[in-house]
């Protein structure tokens, strides 16, 4: 089973060049292709799901000389997020994108994007790190261009200028832990860094780390990107821009360098709490006031990951178990949602909340889990949403920060009050006129959003069955980060 | 330590230029400028003043040989980096080219239409 785990990236990496050939000769098959592949890979995941943690040398050359692939609890954790999410936006992408040309071009860059998220999560090597976080990354800059409309063009490029700039500051800290350690496999870096490194250097790689994966995440500062590059995007790449990639590249690689490679230090924590409290009250603020349905999702993405953030920058065992389990059913409610928003937009033609109104009635599947997603983004109690933002301000309580735990409380408040906007004027409420006659979309379309809608209560009701093995391995992982030197090494 | 002092420079221009700039061209040259900044950066990092080739020929001392010849695995990274960002510059051109067709003109701040 070992020898299986670079197939996680080479099966998409393959079939996204492999799609194009094919579909020279076999028109329409793409999406068949994908959909083939992704249930390959989520059968995959279920395959490893519970092995021990190993490494995987890549053709033969040991570590610290060769590139290593790593399964440990915390990429499991991703790989399990990423592997269902995908199939239920390939699911939802089969009818929707039937609206564009080029469909196999679209599917191409999809599975690109994909290679590209399981190398980021399952690499142990950090040259390779940032090879496949530029994969995924250029994968999406092309795809929030996929309409080539004006407004779809101009995000791409802020997008791109932004994303560059923070590849190319991950690259200088990477080029500067090399200098340091000499070692570019990241359990050797990390054995010799926790005998005591050259402790300057270390915080300058720290600063060049928090802005480069800052941007990647969409931290407050460096959040200008997020609201113009999700919402231009096609509906099933904002839920994976959304629901995926700024958690890979972003939250993935604070926690897996921050945490495991570097050792966290007080400062940092600190750093990582102030930019989570930012993003989770500015970002709210700003979605408030939104009336473009995905712009509205988008700002919240930025305040959601500043829960994520402040769980994970408290660094304490439940906080960092908050963390992650926000993490988690972000990547599910925000997917839906943004799901949704595509299955509105496809049936109505419009995303503008003034224009829209009573689609309960007419389309009772998308609207129901549009309902059940707002009820856990804003954290209702059987949802999901409700138990992870609990367990944060738990924690914040009991590590003693107040005013903190006090903030995250109203911020949730508002949360409410801009989804309760969003259900009155899409779902509830008269509806106008011109939209007597739309229907319900289809049924590919409402499985899609059906399984996120089940995962959205089950993952809160269930967690005693699953918390153990997915979520709490994962936050014990974070917390005794020497563990990693055991098993990613000879 | 002068030679690190310039190439920082030359990274700071990049970065200026990108942010500064206006045209949509010359946000791209800088962007390539800092690239080329941090590319030249990892190649210093390897960089011995009057180092050999790390090509170990028959009847070298292995000893001798780690001591005077460059580090070779930094100039393989940098291999990899230059492609990536022969790519990221292929996909700016296109898209500016794109922006272009759409806006009539390479002027930044003339392009908004998103208020974000």
């Amino acid at each position: 089973m070992e020898n299986w785990l670079p197939i996680f990236v080479a099966a998409p990496l393959g079939m996204a060049f492999l799609n194009l050939l094919v579909t020279k000769v076999f028109r329409h098959v793409s999406s068949y292709l994908t959909m083939a592949v992704v249930i390959f890979l989520l059968w995959l995941s279920i395959r490893f799901f519970g092995e021990q943690p190993f490494y995987y040398a890549m053709g033969g050359w040991m570590p610290p000389l060769g590139i290593t692939l790593v399964w440990d609890s915390l990429s499991q954790l991703l790989v399990l997020i990423v592997s269902i999410i995908t199939l239920a936006v390939t699911l939802f992408a089969l009818p929707y994108m039937q609206q564009y040309t080029a469909q196999s071009k679209f599917y191409s860059l999809y599975l690109l994007m994909i290679a590209g998220m399981y190398g980021v999560i399952l690499t142990g090597d950090f040259f390779n790190l940032f090879v496949f976080l530029e994969i995924a990354s250029l994968a999406s800059y092309a795809l929030v261009a996929f309409g080539v409309e004006a407004e779809e063009l101009e995000a791409s490029f802020k997008y791109l200028v932004l994303g560059g700039v923070s590849s190319t500051i991950i690259l200088l800290g990477i080029a500067l832990l090399y200098s340091a350690t000499g070692t570019l496999n990241m359990a050797d870096m990390a054995g010799i860094l926790a005998q005591g490194g050259p402790k300057n250097l270390i915080f300058f790689i720290f600063a060049l780390f928090i802005m480069g994966f800052g941007l990647k995440s969409a931290m407050v500062p460096f959040h200008a990107w997020l609201p113009d590059a999700h919402p231009s995007a096609p509906a099933p790449i904002s839920a994976m821009l959304s629901g995926l990639i700024i958690k890979a590249l972003g939250i993935y690689c604070v926690a897996r360098i921050f945490f495991i490679i570097l050792g966290i230090v007080p400062i940092v924590k600190t750093v990582l709490m102030v930019l989570g409290g930012l993003s989770m009250v500015i970002g709210v603020f700003l979605a408030v006031g939104q009336w473009d349905f995905k712009r509205l999702l988008a700002y919240h993405s930025i305040s959601q990951m500043g829960y994520v953030m402040v769980g994970i920058g408290l660094a304490t065992p439940l906080g960092i178990l908050g963390g992650l389990f926000h993490l988690l059913n972000h990547a599910v409610f925000k997917s839906l949602l943004f799901l949704c928003s595509g299955a509105f937009e496809y049936s109505t033609g419009t995303r503008q909340l003034k224009q829209l109104g009573g689609l309960m009635k007419k389309m009772p599947w998308t609207g129901t889990s549009c309902s059940i997603a707002a009820l856990s983004i804003s954290g209702i109690p059987p949802f999901n949403g409700f138990w992870s933002k609990l367990i944060i301000i738990i924690a914040l309580l009991q590590a003693e920060y107040y005013l903190l735990g006090a903030v995250t409380v109203f911020v949730s408040f508002m949360t409410l009050i801009s989804f309760v906007k969003v259900q009155k004027y899409s779902l509830f409420g008269s509806l106008p006129k011109k939209f007597q006659d739309i229907k319900e979309v289809p049924v590919l379309m409402v499985t899609g959003m059906v399984i996120l809608a089940l995962l959205c209560v089950g993952l809160g009701l269930l967690y005693p069955f699953y918390g153990q093995a997915i979520l709490e391995s994962a936050r014990n992982l974070m917390v005794e980060p020497y563990q990693y030197l055991q098993y990613a090494m000879p | 330590m002068l030679i690190y002092f310039l190439n920082s420079i030359l990274f700071v221009m990049g970065l200026y230029c990108l942010i500064a700039k206006k045209h949509l061209v010359k946000k791209i040259i800088g962007m390539v400028i800092m690239e080329y900044a941090i590319n030249l950066f990892i190649i210093l990092l390897g960089y011995k003043k009057g180092g050999i080739p790390p090509i170990l020929l028959p009847g070298m001392e292995k000893s001798q040989f780690v001591q005077q010849s460059v580090d070779p695995l930094p100039q393989v990274l940098v291999l990899t980096s230059i492609v990536i960002g022969l790519s990221v510059m292929a996909l700016m051109v296109a898209i500016s080219l794109r922006l272009y067709e759409k806006y009539k003109t390479f002027d930044m701040s003339e392009i908004r239409r998103l208020h974000g």
